[in-house]
């Protein structure tokens, strides 16, 4: 008799398989990925598997559990970390002409950056609202899961080739200075003026397993949620609902919207095409 | 029972010379085809006028798919610019900016993939004109889930490199001409 057995993979296998590697990372780390979308957190995990030279997710498995370090650099290709400064300058554009004028007789305007990536959407944020003389009174908490990505933030240090790239989207956004003064240009990298971090706070905080903190005006989560299914979508879209003030606005990125949400009843369209929401109440 | 029944959905994939086969194939389906179809095609990051330019060629509803939306039959999907576009276990569409396959955003291969998983043997595949081989790794795996796969016959493709690496890649169910992709559609499937 054959004692070799060939197993073909089915969906089904592949799919407990994910569902299995995603149980054991949070056990151990506490990193909750159970409720991504999960085409395409499984091509990230088999992409993985080939980058980090693993044979399959058995093996990308016990490195994972085993080595913390191996778990750090593994965490930068579970996430998808694309950003830009001003990325879709027409939100800007809006954000600037339309909603910061309600901020003008606030006291004290917080505004989240949920999922901020290396920090562009923050400082972006900084840079409208200092020329639209609201900075001093503003605190911006810009928030990822990713340590690395959130170290990169807090140095605020732009690479020269998308110094080129944050510079057209400025002017597209409606900016009207000269945009060299925000940084200072040293060998390869442009170093953004320190004014610009005075209000910001970066801090690690995760959307699925970390609770709101406190009453926003604004919150920007672009690009976060289509990583999400649906029932962690409704779960982060409740979080923020709470998370808003009376009459809140809420920005998703230009693929988002609330169109297939539950809270959909509570929001009014703002900007149907920039996709900014405002709370009811 | 009607072998049609089984099946699900179709997606489709193409790039050179894709609007005018998608224009031919669309063009002949009747307002009410059975079963919702999803598109690829290749084109530049900021070109997003695809459905529009589609839904006049056609009855069918044309849309560009959007995150987490439910597939409705006889409307037709289409990936925007820039995104990958992929089908969820429960059947939703889902969006995103993972990096590109085969030097493209969206890829066939994405989208074939994930609706393979996703549909099983309950899942139609059609790989069109084209010049990348992006596609071809996708309707294999439809194939080896048991779906039905179709290539566009490379003599009626404005651009063969497509259709002929999906021939030289896998055991393809049927080669067509252009013009009877969309009959097949309609009426074949009873035998595929
Ligand atoms: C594509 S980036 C979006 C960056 C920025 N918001 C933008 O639109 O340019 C997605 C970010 O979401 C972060 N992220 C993923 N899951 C998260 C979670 N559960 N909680 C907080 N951030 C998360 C990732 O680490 C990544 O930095």
């Amino acid at each position: 008799m054959n004692s070799e057995i060939h197993i073909v993979p089915t969906p089904e296998h592949e799919s407990i398989e994910i569902e299995l590697f995603a149980s054991a990372v949070y056990s151990k780390y506490g990193y909750d990925f159970r409720d991504y979308a999960q085409a395409s957190f499984k091509r990230r995990l088999l992409k993985a598997c080939i980058k980090m030279n693993c044979k399959d997710t058995s093996d990308l498995l016990q490195r994972t559990i085993g080595d913390p370090n191996f778990f750090a650099s593994l965490l930068n290709q579970l996430t998808v970390n694309v950003t830009e400064s001003f990325r879709d300058p027409l939100v800007y554009k809006k954000l600037r002409e339309e909603v910061l004028p309600y901020f003008k007789s606030y006291p004290e305007i917080k505004i989240w950056c949920a999922g901020c990536a290396t920090g562009q959407e923050a400082y972006s944020l900084a840079i409208l609202l200092m020329e639209e003389n609201l900075y001093d009174r503003a605190l911006i908490y810009g928030t990822d899961i990713n340590p690395s990505q959130l170290k990169r933030a807090r140095d605020g240090i732009l690479s020269l080739d998308t110094v080129k790239e944050a510079t057209k989207n400025y002017y597209a956004a409606g900016g009207k200075l000269d945009f060299s003064q925000y940084y200072t240009a040293k060998y390869n990298a442009a170093i953004l003026n320190p004014r610009l971090k005075k209000n910001i706070i970066f801090a690690d905080h995760n959307l699925v397993t970390d609770q709101g903190f406190g009453e926003m005006q604004l919150i920007l989560c672009r690009n976060v949620l289509i990583y999400f299914n649906r029932p962690l979508q409704e779960k982060v879209l409740g979080l923020f609902k709470g998370s808003l003030g009376a009459r809140g606005f809420l920005c998703l990125g230009s693929k988002e919207s609330l169109t297939f949400s539950e809270h959909r009843p509570d929001f009014e369209d703002f900007s149907k095409s920039e996709r900014i929401y405002r709370r009811r109440t | 029972m009607n072998p049609r029944k089984k099946f699900k959905a179709v997606v489709i994939g193409t790039s050179a010379g894709g609007f005018h086969a998608l224009q031919v194939i669309l063009g002949a389906l009747p307002n009410d085809f059975e079963f919702p179809i999803i598109i690829v095609q290749h084109r530049m990051a900021s070109s997003n006028a695809l459905p529009e330019l589609l839904n006049h060629t056609t009855q069918l509803r044309v849309k560009e798919a959007e995150d987490k939306e439910p597939l409705v039959a006889g409307t037709v999907y289409v990936a925007p610019a820039d995104y990958h576009l992929l089908v969820e276990k429960d059947g939703r569409l889902q969006l995103s900016e993972d990096e590109r396959e085969n030097f493209s955003r969206p890829s066939i291969d994405v989208l074939f993939e994930s609706a393979a998983d996703a549909f099983g043997d309950k899942l139609i595949g059609v790989l069109l004109t084209g010049a990348s081989r992006d596609g071809a790794k996708g309707l294999g795996k439809i194939k080896a889930y048991q779906g039905c796969t179709i290539v566009q016959d490379p003599r009626t493709a404005e651009f063969k490199v497509m259709p002929q690496s999906a021939i030289a890649e896998l055991r393809v169910d049927h080669i067509l001409p252009l013009e009877e992709i969309s009959n097949f559609l309609k009426e074949g499937l009873a035998h595929a």
